[in-house]
C-alpha cells in the first residue's frame, strides 16, 4: 500500500501492537504500567501501555526497515528532504549529530557566536574548531543578529580548510539570516551548510514565513518538533540533504544514541509530523494572527517593543520570524528577566525566558486568544505598577569572543579553579551562559575578559539563571593551566 | 415522568432541582447554555452544567451585588459591569436615576439573546437608553479605559470557565486604572465553605489588596450556590464600605428592595471568624 501524509507508520504499529493483546516478556519491567501503579496513576494507562520496547511490528530506531523507516520518509517528504531521522535525545542530539557528519579533529566550523550550548558541546567531543562570525548587534535591543554573506565569505576565504558553515535559523528571538546566499557560497566552496531550526519547525509550513533551511539548500538541519512542532519534549528531527550520506550520518547518531528509543517521543513526532503536513498552514495562520494581535496591543502600552519585521535590513537581519512574540523591555525600566520573574511571582504568567533587555513569550498552536489577553493585561499592570527609571541599565555590547585554542583542548588541559574576581586575562576551560536561552557567554579555550566579567556580574544580579560552570554559583571559573 | 438537574457543588456533594421542563439549549463559542423551569425555584439558567441564577433566589445576589457600592458611592454616574449577561445587575443599576451611563460587557451574545428572550425578569431592562452593551472579552475591554467608572460591578462565573481571565491580578489592576479616583469595584468573590471555591476566594482576595488601598469582603445567602454562604469582594479607592456611608440618602430614594437594606449593608461585612482567618492570610501585617 502506498503511504500517503495521512498515515502515522508509528501510531498505526502501536494500535495493531495493542489489539494483538501480547503477553509481554520483555522491558520495559511496568509491563504496560501495571508493575508500577503510582506512575501509571499519574500518567495515565494510555501512555504506560504504549510505553514498549522495539519489536518486530513496532521496527527499531537504531536499524529501521519498516515503520520508523516508513514513518521518516514521510517525515522527510513532508519537510522536503532527502532524508528524515527521528531524534529521541533532544535537538541537542540533533545537533551535535550534525557537527560529528560535518567535522573531526582539528577542523574548522564557521558559525556565529549565539549559537546554542550543543554545538560547541558538540566540537568538545570531536575536537573541531570554532571560526567566529560577528553576527552584529542591534545595540538598542541589546541582541545578536544573523550573519551577514559578505562576513560568511570573509571566513570562508580565510580559513580554506573550514569543513561547515553553521546557521541558527531563526535565533531564539526570530532573527534569520539569508540562508540562500549563504548555501551558495558554501556550496561555491565545497562547504556543507548545517542548520540549526531549533526554533523553525514551522518555517516548512507557511509561505509568510523566512525560508526553510532544506528549501534553501542547507545540507542538514536540526529541528525541534517538541517546540513549534507541537511534539513532546526531546523529540526531534534531523534532516539531511543529497550531498550527505544517509548511511553515515545514521552511524553517527548511533555513536552516542539510545537503543533503547521511546515509543512515545517516535509517535509524538509522526502524529504531528501529520498534522503539520495535512494542516500546517492552518496552524500557522492561526498562529501568526494570535502574535500579530499580540504585537499591536503590546506596543500600543507604551515603552514595550514587540519588534517584527521592521528589523529586516537586507544583512544582519534577513528576515524575522513573525511567530516570534520578542519583547524588548527597557524602556519601561525593567531588564527583561524583571519582568519575567514579575509576570511568574505576580500575574502567574510563565513565559519562554528574559534577558537583560527582552523578553520571550512562546506562542503556538495552544495558546488562547483569552490567554494573551491575560498576557497583554498583565505587561500593561507591570509598566503602571513597576516602571522605573532607566539609568544605570547595562546596554549589552557584542562581547567578540578571543578564541585562544579549541575547546576540546581547553576542556581537557589541565586545569584550576579561581574564584571568578581573579580570573581576567587567562583562558576559561568551561562554559558560562544564561540559561535559557543557552547561548554561551564564555566557551572552553576563550580568554575571559573585563568585559565578560562585568556583563556576568549584571546578568546575576538582574537575576538571571547562570549556568555552565563545574562551580554551581559561578563564584568559581575553571581556568587553564599557564 | 420524574426529571432531575443535578449539579455537583463538589466532588462529594450534589445538589438537585426537579425540573418541570427543559425551554432552552444552546451551544456557544464559549459555553454550554441551559434554560430550565424548575418546581420549586422558577425559571434556571444554567451554564456548563452550573447553576448561574433561579428566578427565586437571583434576587439576593443582584441585589447585594449593586446596592452595596451604589450606597457606598455618593454620587456615582458611570457603571460598568463586566459578565452579567443575564441582565439582573443592569435592572437593579437602572433604578438610579443619577447613573448616567451603563456600560455591560459580556462575552457572550447567546447568553443575552437566551436571557432576553427566556428571562424577562432579570434581562428586562437591558434596553434602557442608558444601558450600552459590548460583546468582548472583559479583560480586553478594560484595558482601553482609564479614569472613566465610578462603580465597576464584576459579575462573573466562576474562575475555572470563561470567566477565568476575571479572577487575575491584571485584571483587578486594569480595574483600578479604569476607575475614577474615588471608584469603587464590586466582584463575584466565591464561597468560603468548600475548599475549591475557598481557594479562589483566597487568592481573588490576595490579588485585590495587591491591587486597591482599601479592600473588604461581604457575605450574601444565596440558597442555590454552593454552600448557600456566598461572598461578594468590596474593593475601592476612597470610600469605606460602611464608615461614613450616608444612609438617609440612600432611603430617600425610595428604591423598593426584597434582601438589600442599609442594615444588612452594614451587617454583611461582619463575616464569620473562619472566614477572617482565610482572609486575614492574604492581607499585609497592617491591616
Amino acid at each position: 500500500m502506498e503511504l500517503t501524509q495521512e498515515n502515522a507508520p508509528v501510531l498505526e504499529a502501536l494500535e495493531r501492537m495493542k489489539t494483538a493483546r501480547l503477553v509481554p516478556f520483555d522491558v520495559p519491567g511496568h509491563k504496560r504500567g501495571r508493575g508500577n501503579p503510582e506512575l501509571t496513576a499519574f500518567l495515565g494507562e494510555k501512555c504506560l501501555s504504549v510505553d514498549v520496547n522495539s519489536m518486530k511490528m513496532l521496527d527499531n530506531l537504531c536499524h529501521p526497515v519498516s515503520v520508523i523507516r516508513d514513518a521518516e520518509r514521510l517525515a522527510a517528504e513532508a519537510f522536503g528532504a532527502a532524508h528524515a531521522f527521528f531524534m529521541i535525545g533532544g535537538t541537542t542530539s540533533a545537533v551535535q549529530a550534525m557537527i560529528l557528519t560535518a567535522a573531526g579533529r582539528g577542523d574548522e566550523i564557521i558559525l556565529p557566536r549565539n549559537v546554542h550550548r550543543s554545538v560547541i558541546n558538540a566540537m568538545i567531543l570531536c575536537g573541531a574548531v570554532p571560526v567566529y562570525v560577528d553576527p552584529g548587534m542591534d545595540r538598542r535591543l541589546g541582541i545578536a543578529l544573523g550573519m551577514k554573506p559578505e562576513d560568511v565569505e570573509a571566513a570562508i576565504l580565510a580559513h580554506p580548510k573550514a569543513k561547515a558553515v553553521f546557521v541558527n535559523n531563526p535565533t531564539y528571538y526570530g532573527i534569520c539570516s539569508d540562508m540562500r546566499a549563504i548555501a551558495r557560497l558554501a556550496h561555491e566552496h565545497g562547504l556543507l551548510l548545517l542548520a540549526d531550526e531549533a526554533h523553525g519547525t514551522h518555517f516548512y509550513f507557511h509561505d509568510d514565513l523566512p525560508a526553510a533551511a532544506m528549501h534553501a539548500g542547507a545540507d542538514m538541519a536540526a529541528l525541534s518538533m517538541h517546540k513549534s512542532g507541537g511534539s513532546l519534549t526531546q523529540s526531534s528531527m534531523l534532516l539531511i540533504g543529497d550531498a550527505v550520506s544517509e548511511g553515515y550520518v545514521h552511524q553517527i547518531i548511533n555513536l552516542t544514541q539510545t537503543t533503547s528509543a521511546s515509543y512515545l517521543l517516535m509517535a509524538s513526532l509522526d502524529i504531528s509530523r501529520r498534522s503539520l503536513a495535512l494542516h500546517g498552514k492552518q496552524i500557522f495562520d492561526k498562529v501568526i494572527r494570535l502574535v500579530e494581535y499580540a504585537r499591536e496591543e503590546i506596543n500600543d502600552i507604551g515603552d514595550y517593543y514587540a519588534y517584527s519585521r521592521e528589523l529586516a535590513n537586507g544583512g544582519s537581519v534577513f528576515d524575522f520570524d513573525v511567530t516570534k512574540l520578542s519583547i524588548f523591555t527597557r524602556p519601561t525600566g525593567l531588564a527583561g528577566i524583571e519582568v519575567y520573574d514579575l509576570l511568574r511571582d505576580e500575574y502567574d504568567i510563565q513565559t519562554e525566558f528574559g534577558d537583560i533587555a527582552n523578553l520571550l513569550a512562546y506562542i503556538s498552536v495552544g495558546d488562547r486568544e483569552k490567554d494573551i489577553e491575560r498576557l497583554v493585561a498583565a505587561l500593561s499592570e507591570i509598566r503602571r505598577c513597576y516602571r522605573k527609571d532607566q539609568t544605570g541599565m547595562l546596554e549589552a555590547e557584542y562581547i567578540q569572543p578571543k578564541v585562544l585554542c579549541g575547546p576540546q583542548q581547553a576542556f581537557y588541559a589541565p586545569k584550576k579553579s579561581l574564584p571568578i574576581d581573579e580570573t581576567e586575562g587567562r583562558v576559561c576551560s568551561e562554559f558560562v551562559m544564561c540559561y535559557p536561552p543557552g547561548i554561551p557567554i564564555l566557551a572552553p579555550g576563550e580568554l575571559i575578559t573585563k568585559e565578560i566579567l562585568d556583563y556576568i556580574r549584571y546578568a546575576k544580579e538582574k537575576g538571571c539563571s547562570m549556568t555552565g560552570p563545574e562551580d554551581m554559583d559561578i563564584l568559581r571559573l575553571n581556568v587553564m593551566e599557564e | 415522568m420524574e426529571l432531575w438537574f443535578t449539579e455537583p457543588h463538589t466532588e462529594n456533594v450534589r445538589f438537585s432541582m426537579k425540573v418541570d421542563k427543559q425551554v432552552y439549549s444552546g451551544k456557544s463559542e464559549f459555553q454550554r447554555i441551559d434554560i430550565f423551569d424548575s418546581l420549586e425555584f422558577g425559571r434556571v439558567l444554567v451554564l456548563d452544567g452550573y447553576t448561574m441564577l433561579t428566578e427565586k433566589d437571583e434576587f439576593m445576589y443582584h441585589e447585594m451585588i449593586v446596592h452595596v457600592p451604589m450606597c457606598a458611592h455618593p454620587n456615582a454616574r458611570r457603571a460598568l459591569v463586566i459578565g452579567g449577561g443575564d441582565g439582573g445587575s443592569v435592572r437593579e443599576l437602572v433604578r438610579y436615576a443619577a447613573l448616567e451611563h451603563i456600560d455591560l460587557v459580556e462575552i457572550d451574545e447567546e447568553v443575552v439573546e437566551a436571557c432576553r428572550k427566556y428571562l424577562p425578569q432579570t434581562a428586562g431592562k437591558l434596553d434602557d437608553p442608558r444601558v450600552h452593551i459590548h460583546y468582548e472579552d472583559g479583560l480586553k475591554f478594560i484595558r482601553h479605559h482609564e479614569d472613566e467608572y465610578d462603580v465597576i460591578v464584576v459579575d462573573s462565573t466562576d474562575p475555572f470557565g470563561p470567566g477565568e481571565g476575571l479572577f487575575t491580578r491584571e485584571f483587578y489592576g486594569n480595574c483600578f486604572r479604569a476607575l475614577k479616583e474615588d471608584g469603587i469595584m464590586v466582584n463575584q468573590h466565591e464561597s468560603p465553605f468548600y475548599q475549591e471555591t475557598a481557594h479562589a476566594m483566597q487568592r481573588a482576595h490576595k490579588r485585590i489588596v495587591n491591587s486597591f488601598p482599601l479592600a473588604r469582603v461581604y457575605q450574601v445567602h444565596i440558597p442555590t450556590y454552593p454552600s448557600g454562604h456566598w461572598l461578594f469582594g468590596f474593593a475601592s479607592k476612597k470610600y469605606h464600605p460602611v464608615k461614613g456611608v450616608d444612609w438617609a440618602k440612600w432611603e430617600s430614594l425610595g428604591i423598593k428592595t426584597r434582601y438589600y437594606n442599609p442594615k444588612l449593608h452594614a451587617a454583611s461585612f461582619a463575616l464569620p471568624t473562619y472566614v477572617e482567618d482565610i482572609l486575614k492570610s492574604e492581607e499585609p501585617e497592617e491591616e
